[in-house]
């Protein structure tokens, strides 16, 4: 059994500048019709790097296990 | 490694720009490119592609900022985000624009006079005569050059600051163009 973490952009603080989808080295963030990041669950691995860039500091790591 | 496109490299058109503008303001006009691009790309496509994509300014502090690591990479304080800040800093800079255009209205009709230089941070005026011979141009196409390229200069120059205090594109928080460019996404996609 190992835990599962994955990355969850805050949609209300979001600015939708792209800065987090630029810096996801597995493509897993699109910009939802330019209103705020969205995370594919399926392809984020937690790394986040995200977390780091994003300059409204709106993402957080979020675990369970699995 | 992720494909890079051509649009990767439009921070070297940011520096071409101010360069170009630092030799001869009419090259400033180039400016409306990066005003109206971002907007009717939002308006037509609904989507941020212009920051997300072609924003140079953005990719110069990314690479100044994450690359050459000059930026402390701090977090953001709140107040820069907040709503309030956002849109306040965006009628703020919306006003100033439409201050200079009106500035450029009064040097075509007449009632003002062509003034050779370039306004930094709204307040300070630095001589820039030498990017400009009087007479090439009608007065007012000058005057909106040397007025576009104050608030370009103005933009990147704070830009920078905040890139150097907290994170590379902590601007990109409160650019009047992201915050407008949301805005419509937002109403377009209700």
């Amino acid at each position: 059994m190992g835990k599962k973490r994955w990355a969850v952009p805050d949609e209300k603080i979001c600015v939708s500048c792209g800065a987090c989808r630029k810096a996801c080295p597995r493509e897993a963030i699109s910009i939802w019709k330019g209103c705020y990041a969205v995370v594919d669950g399926e392809k984020c691995v937690g790394c986040g790097i995200c977390v780091k860039t994003c300059p409204a500091g709106c993402i957080e790591i979020k675990e369970e296990e699995t | 490694m992720k494909k890079k496109h051509w649009y990767d490299y439009l921070w070297i058109w940011e520096i071409i720009y101010f360069t170009l503008g630092f030799f001869n303001i009419l090259f400033a006009w180039l400016g409306m490119i990066e005003f109206l691009l971002p907007l009717l790309i939002a308006i037509i496509g609904g989507n941020k592609a212009f920051c997300n994509n072609f924003c140079g300014r953005s990719q110069l502090f990314t690479k100044i900022g994450a690359d050459c690591k000059c930026s402390r990479n701090r977090p953001t304080p709140k107040f820069f985000y907040s709503k309030a800040f956002r849109y306040g800093f965006l009628m703020f800079f919306m006003t100033m624009f439409a201050n200079m255009v009106f500035q450029t209205y009064l040097v075509a009709a007449g009632a003002g006079t062509l003034r050779e230089t370039i306004k930094l941070f709204w307040t300070f005026r630095v001589p820039w005569g030498w990017a400009y011979t009087a007479g090439t141009v009608s007065d007012w196409v000058a005057q909106f050059s040397f007025g576009l390229y104050s608030m370009m200069l103005t933009a990147t120059l704070i830009g920078f600051i905040v890139m150097v205090l907290f994170k590379p594109r902590t601007w990109c928080t409160f650019c009047p163009m992201g915050s407008m460019t949301q805005g419509i996404c937002k109403l377009k996609a209700r």
